[in-house]
């Protein structure tokens, strides 16, 4: 075949939930990745543990785009319930691996099909009846091999990867991915597909593979957190058992058994930020991780934090809302909710990493900074950065010493003669000195309340004192706007500028890059953090046309950075959102920009 | 003449606080009394003492005594999670902890129950009035049936009884007493604080302005009325020597962890503060016959409490671990990397 496209193509597994894909998904991402191609892998999974339709998708393209493709060109359908429509699915000319039993008799002719017996391979071939079950998906692994033609020692090698710590798995996944690669060699070899994969170099040369939960856990880890206290929810839970088991490693005194650490399940979300709170309080680097619905349940103790000046860290990993939603698809839904959680005025640091690397950077200095500013730091990733694996380069190992904020000592208690006040802006910056419980001065002691309190921190209904500790808060949080990460420019020159933020960056890289060979040159602000920086606004006023992109209904952020603008800039902002739960693709950016900006197609 | 000093040679004015803002006569402030004298005696140190309430009456008044101490007036019923938090930060923090009514058996019975579970070190006062005081009158949970409102509403709904929830829940150290009895509540107050785990001390309190009329069942002549003690109840703590010598079978005494003793002097019926299963039995007992328990109900001196099951560092605390012991070595941080390869 000439028109055969090498190291470029969707892959699509639809199987059922619960019946093992998933290894055998891994089995083909790692063994792909080890040739040196690039890998984007998408989990598209249901709310269940056994029975409903799953999909997972692996992107491979040259350039290494790790956005979302909707359609897959190699699918492998292995779920008879979602089998008609799978099929409806694959791109023009694309090839379909299935279950032989399926029937092709209303089939697409643009198609190349295989058919294959798995059930009757899986019960002549594998001999475990107990590993049945699970080794049957094996089987396609070695079917997708030899169609795309990845070496036998890659699929081992993704085989040893994927069951890194259980080596006695080893033989007996390689032996099912040998059946399935034979299958294909005694039938398929003289029907190719238009599809190739092939070994080449320098494309990702000290890449590795981390999902968003695992980098934040480790940020976390490497930012000093003590305490944690979480609740499980889809899909924040993967943070805080991954901070479990990294801490089992590294945060254990192997003699004593002491461990440096307390995670804590606590019975809902409101306990779970309420310790985190106390142990903020007391001085402890604690933290929380939830989604959406957790976050709806810690409005209240996230005004406390705020009011009463508590550094907490806040992880949301954000799901399609609102209520229940779609527990396992993605979304950028929180974020002005988020901002402004509790009720009165409240408005709070947020973080908002852009891929894993941030997801482990912010993850650490975001309890430098809830120390510094002494208020909550929410830290908003989401499903498809959270729970993917996506490319990145190695994290680097921290230059700085943790920033522990404004902490007096009984030392410095004895040189200020016991004289200061919890609440006395004494640095003209709004942000007051603490003590912490424990601390050996008969003066360290203040009383901390969510109540009304004068400088001194003592109850207080007075009229002035309340506006005047409001206008501090305004202050504190005016002056973190320069101290928070600033946004990432890039600018070619253009008058059209695009504004995006978190997972969004991978589909815009990939936007800008295709608009660029339409003919359309776009400049790119990627935000970081809320509240706005300054360079916001001076990137808006450069530009002729901003678009704000987001996956939301409401374009939350669109109305974040339009509230900031003089009235005059106003006018420049569009919107553009994308909102069904997958993570948003390059095209749902490319096809509104063409049109509003007339390029031709 | 100078002011007699306790052991830490600090005087009892050092554990006074910001004046009172109840009621005149509120049984509150004999508890606040109670807890001043308490921890003037055992010699507390103000700076470990840490003071936890949530919101109410009853969670206004840790301003009332200790000044030096740090306090912390959270949110309505969620007391119970801050001081799991705080007391992880810093293990040897003394934590206290005073509630209402609502804010544990209403708003907040969730988390006082798994606070229970946990058995966090920490003493856990119930001022309890069974009426909502700072928002006028209104029935809480633990009222009893028949009770009757100041404005004559009769409360029909079963109370929740905060020792019954706690003995089942094998809470580790559970009394009730009463806000009057100071002679009972002072050495109570004392063996909690030298308890290890969660003590709970529930204290009837009359609430004079919404709930001490004819017909309320928290109102002190009905208290009075009906108190039963169970035994009598003396305190020897770690630093002084037992002096008194008892009749043989006239009094239990419980060696607490600290060396502290709690002496149990028989009034009626043996008892034993050890079985559980009794200690439920004689609560349900005494509430069908319409009388108030107090006294010690359960203690149990060998359960682990929440901070030594999470084997956190006992001598020092975790908020003041620095890089070298929180991160990852250079070393192992690229071996970690290394295997996402």
């Amino acid at each position: 075949m000439s028109n055969v496209k090498v190291n470029e193509l969707t892959f699509q597994a639809a199987t059922v939930n619960g019946s093992g894909s998933q290894s055998a998904n891994m089995v083909l991402t790692r063994a792909i990745f080890s040739m040196g191609i690039p890998v984007a892998p998408k989990n598209v999974f249901p709310s269940n543990i056994e029975g409903l339709p799953t999909w997972y998708q692996l992107r491979i393209t040259p350039e290494g785009y790790m956005a979302r493709k909707g359609d897959p060109d190699v699918l492998v359908a292995l779920n008879p319930a979602t089998w008609a429509n799978d099929l409806k699915s694959v791109r023009l000319g694309g090839a379909v691996i299935h279950e032989e039993a399926y029937s092709t008799a209303d089939a697409r002719d643009d198609l190349t099909y295989y058919p294959v017996p798995f059930a009757k391979l899986a019960k002549t071939k594998i001999a475990s009846d107990t590993l049945r079950k699970q080794l049957t998906n094996m089987l396609y692994v070695g079917v997708v091999g030899g169609l795309l033609g990845i070496p036998r020692d890659r699929l081992e090698h993704g085989v040893q990867r994927v069951f890194q710590t259980k080596p006695k798995a080893w033989p007996v996944n390689v032996d099912a991915v040998n059946v399935g690669y034979d299958y294909w060699q005694e039938n398929f070899q003289d029907r190719p597909c238009g599809f190739r994969l092939e070994p080449i170099s320098g494309k990702v040369d000290d890449l590795v593979l981390v999902e968003g939960n695992q980098a934040a856990a480790l940020g976390a880890l490497m930012g000093g957190v003590t305490v944690a206290a979480w609740y499980p929810i889809t899909p924040s839970s993967s943070l805080c058992e991954n901070l479990i088991a990294y801490a089992d490693r590294f945060r254990v005194d192997p003699k004593t058994g002491e461990k440096l650490i307390s995670v804590v399940q606590a019975e809902d979300e409101l306990a779970a930020l309420g310790m985190a709170i106390g142990a903020g309080w007391a001085g402890a680097r604690a933290m929380t991780s939830t989604s959406g619905p957790g976050i709806s349940l810690m409005a209240e103790f996230s005004g406390l934090a705020y009011y009463a000046e508590i550094p907490v860290v806040i992880f949301d990993i954000q799901r399609v809302g609102p209520s229940t939603g779609l527990p396992t698809r993605t979304m950028q839904g929180d974020i002005s909710f988020a901002y402004s959680l509790s009720h009165g005025d409240t408005r709070h640091l947020v973080l908002m990493p852009g891929n894993v690397e941030e997801c482990y950077e912010f993850g650490r200095i975001a309890f430098d900074l809830a120390d510094r500013f002494q208020t909550p730091v929410f830290v908003l990733s989401d499903l498809d950065l959270g729970m993917n694996l996506w490319m990145t380069p190695k994290f680097q190992y921290p230059d700085s010493k943790f920033d522990r904020g404004k902490v007096l000592s009984a030392e410095r208690l004895e040189e200020l003669k016991g004289d200061w006040g919890r609440y006395r802006d004494i640095d003209g910056d709004g942000i007051t000195y603490r003590t912490l419980p424990g601390t050996e001065h008969a003066q360290a002691g203040y009383f901390t309340r969510g109540s009304g309190h004068d400088e001194n921190a003592r109850y207080t209904e007075s009229a002035e004192a309340y506006a005047r500790n409001m206008d501090r808060l305004a202050r504190k949080l005016e002056g973190a706007r320069a101290a928070l990460p600033q946004p990432l420019l890039e600018e070619p020159g253009s008058e059209v500028g695009l504004i995006a933020f978190g997972s969004t960056d991978a589909a815009i890289v990939e936007a800008r890059a295709v608009l660029q060979e339409s003919g359309l040159r776009t400049d790119y602000l990627r935000l970081r953090a809320l509240p706005l920086s300054k360079a916001v606004g001076e990137f808006v006023a450069r530009h002729e046309r901003v678009y704000v992109v987001e996956q939301n209904r409401d374009g939350q952020v669109y109305d974040l950075v339009r509230l900031e603008l003089p009235p005059d800039q106003v006018g420049k902002l569009r919107s553009i959102r994308y909102y069904d739960g997958q993570p948003i693709p390059a095209e749902a950016i490319t096809r509104p920009l063409m049109e509003l900006e007339a390029v031709p197609a | 003449m100078a002011a007699t000093l306790n052991r830490i040679g600090l005087p009892r004015d050092a554990y006074k606080g910001a004046a009172s803002t109840m009621c005149a006569g509120c049984g509150h402030n004999s508890i606040t009394n109670h807890l001043i004298k308490a921890l003037y005696e055992l010699g507390v140190e103000p700076q470990r003492l840490a003071k936890m309430s949530g919101i109410g009456c009853s969670s206004k008044t840790p301003a009332y005594f200790v000044e030096q101490a740090h306090g912390f007036n959270g949110v309505h019923g969620r007391m119970p999670a801050l001081t799991t938090g705080a007391q992880l930060a810093d293990r040897r923090l003394i934590m206290l902890g005073v509630s209402g009514d609502g804010d544990t058996v209403s708003i907040g019975l969730g988390q006082f129950m798994h606070m229970i579970r946990r058995n966090v070190d920490c003493t856990y006062i119930i001022e309890d009035n069974g009426t909502y005081g700072l928002t006028k009158g209104q029935f809480s949970a633990t009222a009893d049936v028949g009770s009757v409102q100041k404005k004559g509403a009769v409360n029909t709904f079963q109370p929740i009884d905060p020792c019954a929830v706690a003995l089942t829940l094998g809470c580790s150290f559970v009394a009730r007493s009463f806000s009057g009895d100071g002679k009972q509540l002072v050495p109570l107050i004392k063996a909690a604080i030298a308890h290890r785990g969660m003590a709970l001390l529930d204290v009837i309190s009359p609430c004079v302005t919404f709930n001490d009329h004819d017909g309320s069942t928290k109102s002190y002549s009905w208290v009075k009325e009906h108190d039963e003690e169970i035994h009598d109840v003396s305190f020897i703590p770690f630093f002084e020597e037992i002096a008194v010598d008892y009749e043989p079978g006239t009094a239990v005494s419980v060696e607490m962890h600290d060396g502290s003793h709690l002496v149990l002097k028989k009034l009626g019926e043996d008892y034993d503060p050890t079985d559980r299963m009794q200690a439920l039995h004689l609560v349900e007992e005494s509430r069908t016959k319409g009388q108030l328990l107090t006294g010690l109900l359960y203690i149990d001196e060998s359960a682990l409490d929440f901070a030594a099951t999470e084997k956190i560092p006992a001598e020092r605390a975790l908020r003041d671990l620095g890089e070298e012991e929180l991160r990852l070595s250079p070393a192992d941080f690229d071996t970690f990397m290394d295997e996402f390869a």
